[in-house]
C-alpha cells in the first residue's frame, strides 16, 4: 500500500531527458547547416549503439528493460558523445566511445543515478587518449556530403585537403610553431577563425546557447552551473589576456569556441555526477571551467573540458559535504 | 497598515480543489447509534478512564481525565450508556487498536449542567487547568494540549498567530469555520491573547480563500490583524507560517514561545471560545468530506462518530477504492472506515484510481535536486534517501532528518517517483525505536549495578552480624557451659505444613481463574494457550479436581 | 658522521618526550573497550551467554575468553555491531546459548502468587515488587525479559508475555520496492 503524498507532479525523468534532447536540436541544426550531414550519421550510430548497449546491460543486470530504456538517458549520453567527437571520425570510433560510456562508465558503476563520472566525458577522454590523430580531424567548412559519409564508413583519409583543425587547435599549433614571435591576433586571421570564434562554429555555439536558455526557462537546469562555468571561463581568460594579449586569446574566443557553451548547458549539468548543493554547483562549475582553461592554454590537448569535468567529478563528494545549505532552524541568527 | 511578508524556501503548488466542498454551509450530522471515543486523542499521556460499563453519561461529561504533565481530558460527546471500555481500531496508519469508551447514544443529547466560566477573574493556572479538563487540543493536526502552549514563558510573548492557512488540497474545514463563525474565532483569539499577554494577534490566511479573509476582516477589531498570505503549500506548517508572517525562523528543537511567538489553529481558537463562553468541552469538530463523493461538504461531527457514517453523508461514488484521513499530501489511508472521528480528524477524503492515481513505478534517483529545491525545511532529501536506504541512521541524523516535517513536497516533485517521505518515516521510526531500546538498556544497566552493590553490601553486613553473634554466643557458652543439640522444634513442623497448605490453595485458585485479556485472540495464539492449558490440566488432574468456575 | 648521530639522537629524544607527554596528558581511565562492548549489549542481564550479566560478558569478550555470538537478546544485529567494533568476522548466533526471540516481559498471575519472594531474589534488575506472603507484581517498564524469574517460581505463575505493538511504538516499514526497481 502506498502512503502520502497521494498526489504527484507530472514531470518524469523521461520528460526531463526529452527536454534536453529538444534543447540540443537548434545546435544540431546549425551543425548540419555549417558542416554537412556527417553529424547526423554520428548521432544515429551513437543512439543505436547506446540503446543496444543499454538493453544488453539492463538484461544482464536483471533490470526491467522497458522502464529504463524509455527514460531516454542513454540517448542523451549518446548525443553528447556524438556532438563532442569529430563528425567525420570513422564509424567504429563513435560506436566504441558509446560502448565505453554506457557499459563502463554507466552500468559497471551501477546504472542510472550511480555513475560517479560523466559517461560522455569518460568516452571522450578514452578516445582522445587512444586515437589522438583521428580525434583532431575536423571537417573544413563546406566538405561535401558524399565525402563525409565515405570518411565515416572508413574511406581513405587524404587528410589535409578535407580536414581542418578546430580553432583552439589552430591557435595552439600557431603559437607553438610560431615560437616567440607568434601573435594571437595574426593567427586568428587564419581560415579556421570567424568573427568571434571558429568559422562556422559560431552558429553551432549560438544554437547550443539557445537550447541552454530553453532549459533554463523550463527549469530543467538551474542558473548556477552554466553561469559559474561561463563566468569563470571568461574571467580566467580575461585575466591572462589582459596580462599578455599577444600570447593568450580573448575571453570571447574562449567562450565561443570548443565545447564551452555545450559544456556549460549540457555536460556539466548532468546531475548524477555533478555537485548538487547550490554553493557546490558554483564551486563545481567554476573549478571545471578553470581547469578546462588551463588545459586548453597550457596543456597538449586541443580542449580540456572533458578532463576538467572528470577531475571535478572526483571532488563532488567533498564539495557536497562542505557546501550543505543551512537547514531551516539551523541558520545563523535563528538560534 | 500593510503587513510585510517573508518567504520560506521551496514549497509546491498542487491544485487546491477546495471549491467543491465550500459551496454548502456546514451541516450537522445525524446522531449515530454508537460513538467510539478513544481515550488517547492528544500528544502526551493517555487519559485515565472515569467511567465503567453500564454507566449513564451526559453530553459533555468527562469520561477520561488528563494523566501526566502533557495530556488533555476526553468527554462524552452526547448522552447515553457506556457499552464498553475496550480496544478498538484507531484512525492511524498502523491499523492497531487502542483503548476506547464505547457509548450507546440515547438520542436525547442531554447536556451535563454547565456554568459560565468567570475566566477574567480566574488565575492563569486555574484557567489552564480548566482548558485541560475541557479537552482543548490543537486542531491543526498535531493535537498538542493547548493549555500547555498558553503558559507564558519567561521572556514576554509579543505575537499570537492564528493559523488559517489551510494549505492542503481538498480540506476546507477551517475555511468554512472562518466564513461562518468568525466572531467566535476572534473571541477565542482575544482570550488566548490575554492569557499570553501579547501585543498583537496576526491571523494568517492563504489568499485562495477570499471569503474567509473577508469574513474574518469584518469580525476583527483592535490589535487583531488578518493577513492574506500567498498560496504555497506548506504555508500552513507552523514554522513556515511564523516565518511568512514575522520573518522569524524558529530554531530546530526550540519552541515558538522562545522567540516571543505562539501559534494556534483557528479551529482551536473557536473551541477555546466555546469552552469559556458555553462551558462546552471539545466534543465535536468540523470535518471536510471531499474527493470522490457526490455531495462534498463540511459537517459538524461528534468525536467518536464512525467515519463510515460521516462518509455516507457525502455519498461516496462507487469506484471509491480507499478513504484517507487528512489531505492528499499528508493524510493516510484509513485501515478501516469503522474507525472513529477523533479530535485530529480534519478531513475524510474518498479516493479513486483517477483522483489519487497509484504511484508510477519507482526509478533510480538521478540526484537532480528537484526535491531539495522544493523542501520547505531546506533539507537535501535525496541525500537523506540514500542514508535511509543504506540504514545509515547516524548520517541521516547528521543531515537533520528530524527537521523534516513530512509535508510530502519532495515525493510530490520527484521525477523518479521515489516515495521519499516513506523512507524518512521509516528512518525516523527506526531511530526512535533504537533510542527507546538504548534508554531501556541504560536503565537496566543502572538497576543491575545498583542491585549488585546492594547484594554485596547485604552480604558484608550479614557476615559482620554473624561474626558479632558468634562472638556473643561463644561468650555466652563460655559462661554457661555446653548446651544440648535440640531436635526440630514443633514450631518448624507447623511452618512446613502451612507452606504445603498454601501451595495447595494456590493451585486450586489458579485453576479456577481465567486469565484476562484473552478475548479476540488470533487462532494460532488460542491454540497455543489451549495446548498449555491441556498440559497443565494433565499434570494437575492427578492431585486436584478443578472446581467449576464461579 | 657525528652530526648525523647527533641529529638522530636529538630526534629520538624529542619524539620520545612528545610520546611520553601524550601518554600522561591523554591517559584514558579504565578500559574503554569494555565500556564500548557493554554499550552494545542489550543489558537484559539474562546470563544466557554463560556469564552473570552483561558487564561480565563484556569483560570476557574484551579478554578474549568469550565469543561475540553468545547473546541471544542482542540478536543478529548485536553480533554484527560487536564484529564491527572488534574488527572480527561476523558469525551467526551460537544456538547453544539460545535463539533470538521477540522482546517479552514477565507477567505474574496475581491470583496464583503465594508471595514466596523467590522471583524477587532472582530478578537481576529489581523489577519485581512485593514482600513475603504479599502478592508480587512486575514493574513492566523495568523488566528486561531475562526469564530468570520463571524457573524459581514454585507455583508456575510467571509467564513471558511478548510486548505487543501499540499505536505509540508502531514502526513505519521499509518502503516496499515496486517492480520498477529490482536492486
Amino acid at each position: 500500500m502506498s502512503h502520502s503524498p497521494y498526489l504527484r507532479e507530472s514531470r518524469t525523468v523521461q520528460q526531463i531527458m526529452l527536454h534536453v534532447l529538444l534543447a540540443l536540436l537548434p545546435g544540431i541544426a546549425a551543425y548540419v547547416w555549417q558542416f554537412g550531414p556527417g553529424i547526423l550519421i554520428q548521432l544515429l550510430l551513437a543512439s543505436v549503439t547506446a540503446l543496444a548497449a543499454e538493453a544488453v546491460m539492463l538484461k544482464l543486470r536483471g533490470k526491467p528493460l522497458g522502464l529504463y530504456l524509455r527514460d531516454l538517458s542513454a540517448i542523451v549520453t549518446a548525443w553528447l558523445i556524438a556532438l563532442s567527437l569529430p563528425p567525420i571520425g570513422p564509424w567504429w570510433m563513435i560506436v566504441l566511445a558509446t560502448l565505453c560510456a554506457i557499459v563502463v562508465a554507466k552500468h559497471l558503476y551501477g546504472g542510472l543515478g550511480q555513475n560517479p563520472f560523466n559517461p560522455a566525458m569518460v568516452a571522450f577522454c578514452v578516445m582522445i587518449v587512444a586515437f589522438p590523430a583521428l580525434m583532431s580531424q575536423w571537417p573544413a567548412a563546406g566538405l561535401d556530403p558524399p565525402q563525409q559519409i565515405d570518411l565515416i564508413l572508413g574511406g581513405e583519409r587524404p587528410l589535409d585537403a578535407i580536414t581542418a583543425a578546430t580553432p583552439l587547435d589552430a591557435l595552439r599549433t600557431g603559437l607553438r610553431t610560431g615560437g616567440e614571435d607568434a601573435r594571437v591576433a595574426e593567427i586568428t586571421q587564419g581560415p579556421a577563425f570567424g568573427l568571434i570564434g571558429g568559422s562556422g562554429w559560431e552558429w553551432v555555439v549560438a544554437g547550443f546557447a539557445a537550447g541552454g536558455l530553453y532549459l533554463l526557462w523550463r527549469r530543467i537546469i538551474g542558473w548556477q552551473l552554466p553561469a559559474a562555468f561561463l563566468v569563470t571561463m571568461a574571467l580566467t581568460a580575461l585575466l591572462l589576456w589582459g596580462m599578455h594579449p599577444a600570447r593568450f586569446a580573448s575571453p570571447l574566443l574562449h567562450l565561443a569556441s570548443g565545447g564551452t557553451v555545450l559544456a556549460a548547458f549540457f555536460i556539466i549539468t548532468d546531475p548524477v555526477s555533478g555537485s548538487t548543493t547550490p554553493r557546490g554547483k558554483l564551486v563545481f562549475a567554476g573549478g571545471a571551467a578553470f581547469i578546462a582553461y588551463m588545459i586548453r592554454s597550457f596543456g597538449n590537448y586541443p580542449d580540456g573540458i572533458a578532463f576538467a569535468v572528470l577531475l571535478m567529478n572526483i571532488c563532488v563528494p567533498l564539495i557536497d559535504m562542505y557546501t550543505q545549505p543551512p537547514v531551516f532552524g539551523h541558520k545563523r541568527g535563528s538560534s | 497598515m500593510l503587513q510585510k511578508l517573508f518567504t520560506f524556501h521551496g514549497g509546491v503548488k498542487p491544485d487546491s480543489r477546495k471549491d467543491a466542498s465550500t459551496c454548502r454551509p456546514i451541516r450537522p450530522l445525524a446522531m449515530p447509534a454508537e460513538l467510539v471515543v478513544p481515550l488517547h486523542q492528544s500528544i502526551g499521556g493517555t487519559p485515565r478512564p472515569l467511567v465503567r460499563v453500564g454507566d449513564r453519561v451526559l453530553k459533555g461529561e468527562r469520561i477520561g481525565a488528563a494523566e501526566g504533565p502533557v495530556s488533555a481530558a476526553v468527554h462524552a460527546p452526547t448522552s447515553g450508556t457506556v457499552k464498553a471500555v475496550e480496544e478498538r481500531t484507531m484512525p492511524h496508519p498502523s491499523g492497531l487498536p487502542a483503548s476506547c469508551v464505547v457509548i450507546e447514544t440515547d438520542g436525547e443529547d442531554r447536556w451535563i449542567e454547565r456554568e459560565p466560566v468567570p475566566w477574567k477573574s480566574m488565575k492563569g493556572d486555574e484557567l489552564r487547568d480548566f482548558l485541560r479538563d475541557a479537552g482543548i487540543v490543537g486542531l491543526g493536526g498535531a493535537t498538542f494540549p493547548s493549555h500547555i502552549k498558553l503558559r507564558p514563558a519567561t521572556a514576554p510573548t509579543h505575537t499570537l498567530v492564528l493559523n488559517g492557512a489551510e494549505c492542503e488540497p481538498f480540506i476546507t474545514c477551517d475555511d468554512m469555520l472562518m466564513r461562518e463563525r468568525a466572531d467566535e474565532i476572534v473571541r477565542g483569539a482575544g482570550i488566548m491573547a490575554r492569557m499570553l499577554a501579547v501585543e498583537r494577534v496576526l491571523i494568517g490566511i492563504e489568499d485562495n480563500k477570499p471569503e474567509a479573509i473577508a469574513a474574518m476582516r469584518a469580525a476583527v477589531d483592535g490589535d487583531i490583524q488578518v493577513v492574506a498570505i500567498p498560496t504555497l503549500y506548506p504555508a500552513g506548517g507552523e514554522k513556515q507560517l511564523l516565518r511568512v508572517l514575522t520573518g522569524v525562523e524558529v530554531a530546530a528543537g526550540r519552541r515558538p514561545l522562545d522567540f516571543g511567538l505562539q501559534c494556534f489553529n483557528v479551529g482551536t481558537a473557536y473551541r477555546v471560545a466555546r469552552a469559556i463562553d458555553h462551558a462546552e468541552p471539545l466534543i465535536s469538530r468540523i470535518v471536510t468530506v471531499a474527493g470522490n463523493v457526490e455531495e462534498p461538504g463540511n459537517f459538524e461531527v461528534l468525536v467518536g462518530t464512525p467515519i463510515d457514517e460521516l462518509l455516507k453523508a457525502g455519498r461516496p461514488r462507487a469506484d471509491t477504492d480507499r478513504v484517507l484521513m487528512g489531505g492528499p499530501m499528508m493524510g493516510f489511508a484509513l485501515p478501516t472506515t469503522a474507525a472513529p472521528v477523533v479530535k485530529a480528524t480534519n478531513c475524510v477524503l474518498a479516493g479513486s484510481p483517477s483522483l489519487l492515481p497509484p504511484p508510477p513505478p519507482e526509478m533510480a534517483c538521478i540526484r537532480c535536486g528537484t526535491c531539495a529545491d522544493h523542501c520547505p525545511a531546506d533539507l537535501q532529501p535525496f541525500e537523506l534517501y540514500w542514508f535511509g536506504r543504506s540504514h545509515n541512521f547516524g548520517k541521516a541524523q547528521e543531515y537533520h532528518l528530524f527537521d523534516c516535517i513530512e509535508c510530502g513536497c519532495c515525493s510530490y516533485v520527484c521525477p523518479s517517483h521515489i516515495p521519499l517521505v516513506d523512507y524518512f518515516r521509516f528512518t525516523k521510526s527506526e531511530i526512535w525505536a533504537r533510542e527507546r531500546e538504548r534508554a531501556a538498556a541504560d536503565i537496566a544497566r543502572e538497576r543491575f549495578e545498583a542491585r549488585n552493590d546492594r547484594q554485596e553490601r547485604e552480604k558484608r553486613e550479614k557476615a559482620e552480624r554473624l561474626a558479632a553473634k558468634a562472638d556473643a554466643t561463644r561468650k555466652k557458652l563460655a559462661e554457661t557451659g555446653a548446651g544440648d543439640g535440640a531436635p526440630p522444634s514443633p514450631a518448624e513442623e507447623a511452618k512446613k505444613a502451612l507452606i504445603a497448605a498454601a501451595l495447595e490453595r494456590a493451585k486450586q485458585q489458579k485453576s479456577s481463574v481465567k486469565a484476562r485479556n484473552t478475548e479476540n485472540l488470533p487462532a494460532d495464539k488460542q491454540a497455543e494457550i489451549d495446548e498449555i492449558e491441556a498440559r497443565r490440566a494433565r499434570s494437575e488432574r492427578r492431585t486436584v479436581e478443578p472446581p467449576e468456575p464461579s | 658522521m657525528i652530526a648525523a648521530l647527533l641529529v638522530m639522537a636529538g630526534l629520538a629524544l624529542v619524539l620520545g618526550a612528545i610520546l611520553g607527554f601524550a601518554a600522561v596528558r591523554f591517559k584514558v581511565q579504565g578500559d574503554p573497550l569494555v565500556d564500548k562492548i557493554d554499550a552494545i549489549l542489550p543489558q537484559t542481564q539474562c546470563g544466557q551467554c554463560g556469564f552473570p550479566g552483561c558487564r561480565p560478558y563484556a569483560n570476557a569478550i574484551a579478554d578474549g575468553e568469550a565469543d561475540i555470538n553468545q547473546c541471544p537478546p542482542g540478536g543478529d544485529e548485536g553480533v554484527r555491531k560487536l564484529a564491527d567494533l572488534l574488527g572480527r568476522e561476523y558469525k551467526p548466533l551460537n544456538e547453544e546459548h539460545g535463539v533470538e526471540k521477540p522482546k517479552a516481559v514477565a507477567m505474574i498471575d496475581e491470583q496464583t502468587c503465594i508471595g514466596c519472594t523467590l522471583c524477587i531474589q532472582a530478578c537481576p534488575v529489581d523489577a519485581i515488587v512485593g514482600a513475603a506472603k504479599q502478592m508480587h507484581t512486575v514493574v513492566e517498564a523495568d523488566c528486561t525479559g531475562c526469564e530468570l524469574c520463571v524457573a524459581p517460581c514454585p507455583v508456575d505463575c510467571i509467564t513471558m508475555e511478548p510486548l505487543s505493538e501499540t499505536v505509540q511504538n508502531w514502526k513505519w516499514k521499509y518502503p516496499t520496492i515496486p517492480i520498477g526497481k529490482a536492486a
